[in-house]
């Protein structure tokens, strides 16, 4: 007797593995890494030695010219992939962020984690008067700092995900006055310095800001991944979801802190880049359709959107080298203005 | 004999007590119904009874265990909870829904088998929903979606049954169903029920065990429903005044307000 199927996708069993996965979302990854690998490609044409994309390919398997190799790998490849691992940092920590607060601001844009790494920066560059590296470091203390903060303030009572937004509102506020104060107070040549962290950038990116990111993704993707399936019945509300076994109070904490050191992580090696947390994972839901926080599609689509911005920041402004920020934080404002826009429409 | 007892048990959302020295225990193979005015605690002590909610002091034993010291899907294996109210994430598919029930079965990478599919099958048949399979559950209405919900708890497979107001939102036919089906599962299948109830002859009819909740979380009584409601008991349980006379169906009581009660009962604060 053949009886229909009552639920849907497709039961994939291979090597001990079986899981139930949505056609759909299958295409979508294959699409969107595609798209990615395409896009770094394309990136890496451009710049004062005008590369095709064959011979971009050709130096990145050792078959290219002693000068396009060494433009390939020692400039453009970091840049690129720096590009690459951070949107995916960064959609990683929306995601997750968005789906423990039930709340679309609920991404570390909006929240502190970001602007507490500006925080740190800032001090860094005009208090410490550090240099690129120690500014990265910073960053990365700053971001943990206002996160574990947070933790504290909102955990006392619970940790429900409303008030981790309000908090983390209130937070990000507060830490944004600092950093006035701060350039206020900071001497021209510091100012500078510390305006150009603050738009964000790949310029000059290198292999030892890759390696951090890459581990941190390595680290924490896979941990996000897998335990996404929590956070998916969690989004049915905390009580069924513990009644099917969810450990809730320990899957938020280790998933913001997950997501809390991505983004920190992300932002010490760019600079704040806007919008890719906030927008990367809504895309993913919504060219997937699926459930829950889309930990890959999202991760994908966050490395095609930034490796875009950047190709684009790029070939329109060329050697000028205009910041990729201003081109995410640009389409992130456009972006937000319609979200609110469609729900203030969804619900008159 | 008893698996799900609680044994002097204080329920508190941060400083404000709900319940204090709650003793209550679950006979095994029971229907167990708990009545009482609403916010008397009922949902609080099925949450305390599902580890979702942790004592401020007591415990709750399954098992002869502390509750506590079990891994939270190992509680889920014997223990189903429909919660008072839950979301369907947006789109989902009744059939979709249902299947997260299986989640306290799943391993990391063995997450989904024929049999999975075929529990999740039965579970809808059981409570009518089969034909809705695909439908998205947004598109449903209050009544299906309950029996929907009743589904994803019964594809969990669990011996104990926790139900928090099952028959809202239903149809008096479907109310009947519904307890029908539970009365099934005690009955034929050896389920250990608990259930809260706000219909008063519903929860005589059918509990094998009755425990009438009082306002500040105390037990009025317990036992079994023809022992213990009377008169005296709903007037002291809810404040109102009741004849109780025999149900001319099953000879069970069955309460029957007496008229105007709102003139002549104390304030229901
Ligand atoms: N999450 C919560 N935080 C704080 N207080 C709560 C919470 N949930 C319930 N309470 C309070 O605890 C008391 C008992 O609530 P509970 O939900 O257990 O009542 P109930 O008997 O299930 O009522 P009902 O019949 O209305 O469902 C109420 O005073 C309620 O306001
Ligand atoms: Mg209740």
């Amino acid at each position: 007797m053949v009886t229909a199927r009552v639920t849907t996708g497709v039961v994939v069993r291979a090597f001990g593995v079986s899981v139930r996965v949505a056609p759909r979302t299958l295409v979508v990854v294959a699409v969107l890494a595609a798209l990615a690998a395409v896009v770094s490609v394309l990136s890496m044409t451009v710049g004062q030695v005008s590369l095709s994309p064959g011979e971009v390919v050709a130096a990145l398997f050792g078959g290219g010219t002693p000068v396009s190799e060494m433009v390939v790998l020692r400039l453009r490849l970091p840049r690129a992939l720096t590009g690459l691992l951070a949107g995916a940092a960064l959609a990683v920590s929306g995601a997750l962020l968005q789906s423990i607060t039930r709340n679309v601001l609920g991404s570390p844009d909006f929240i502190g984690i970001t602007t507490g790494s500006a925080t740190g920066a800032l001090i860094t560059i005009i208090v410490l008067g550090g240099g690129m590296h120690q500014t990265s470091l910073g960053a990365l203390v700053g971001g943990l700092a206002t996160a574990a903060v947070m933790y504290a303030l909102v955990l006392r009572r619970g940790l429900q995900g409303f008030r981790f937004v309000l908090v983390g509102v209130g937070v990000a506020a507060l830490l944004l006055a600092v950093n006035y104060y701060l350039i206020t107070r900071a001497d021209i040549y510091d100012a500078v310095a510390a305006q150009e962290w603050l738009t964000g950038s790949l310029n000059l990116r290198t292999w030892p800001q890759v390696i951090a990111i890459a581990v941190t993704v390595a680290l924490l993707l896979p941990l996000g991944a897998l335990w996404s399936r929590r956070l998916t019945a969690m989004e049915m509300g905390d009580p069924i979801a513990g009644a099917l076994g969810v450990p809730l109070v320990p899957t938020r904490l280790v998933l913001i802190g997950a997501a809390t050191g991505l983004a920190a992580v992300a932002t010490a090696a760019t600079g704040p880049i806007a919008f890719v947390a906030l927008a990367a994972p809504q895309l993913a839901r919504a060219v997937t359709r699926a459930n829950g926080p889309a930990v890959l599609t999202s991760a994908l689509m966050g490395a095609v959107l930034l490796g875009a911005s950047d190709f684009a920041v790029q070939r329109i402004f060329g050697t000028a080298q205009l910041p990729v920020g201003i081109v995410t934080s640009a389409v992130g404002g456009l972006y937000l203005a319609w979200l609110l826009a469609a729900r203030w429409r969804g619900r008159t | 004999m008893s698996r799900l007892t609680a044994e002097n048990l204080t329920l508190a959302y941060d400083r404000r007590v709900v319940a204090r020295d709650l003793d209550v225990a679950i006979p095994d193979g029971s229907f167990t119904v708990i009545i009482g005015p609403n916010a008397c605690g009922k949902s609080t002590l099925l949450n305390a009874f599902a580890r979702l909610l942790t004592p401020t002091a007591g415990q709750v034993l399954l098992d002869g265990r502390m509750i506590s010291g079990y891994r939270s899907k190992e509680v889920a294996r014997k223990l189903g909870l429909l919660p008072q109210s839950s979301t369907a994430p947006g789109g989902i598919t009744v059939g979709d829904l249902v299947a997260r029930g299986r989640y306290p079965h799943q391993k990391l990478l063995r997450q989904w088998s024929a049999e999975d599919e075929d529990i999740v099958r039965e579970s809808m048949a059981r409570t009518g929903v089969l034909d809705l399979a695909h439908r998205a559950v947004d598109e449903l209405s209050g009544g299906q979606r309950q029996r929907v919900w009743l589904a994803l708890v019964l594809a969990q497979q669990t011996d104990i049954l926790l139900l928090d107001e099952p028959t809202t939102f239903l149809d008096i036919a479907h109310q009947f169903e519904v307890l029908d089906l539970c009365a099934d599962l005690n009955e034929r299948e050896g389920h250990t029920l608990v259930a809260v109830l706000h219909d008063i002859n519903q929860a005589c009819r059918y509990a094998t065990h009755l425990i009438a909740l009082r306002p500040g979380g105390v037990v009025a009584a317990a036992g079994r429903p023809a022992e213990i409601v009377d008169a005296d008991l709903i007037a002291d349980v809810f404040g109102i005044q009741a004849r109780v006379i025999d149900d001319p169906e099953t000879g069970t009581p069955m309460i029957v307000p007496v008229a105007r009660t709102r003139a002549s009962a104390p304030s229901l604060a």
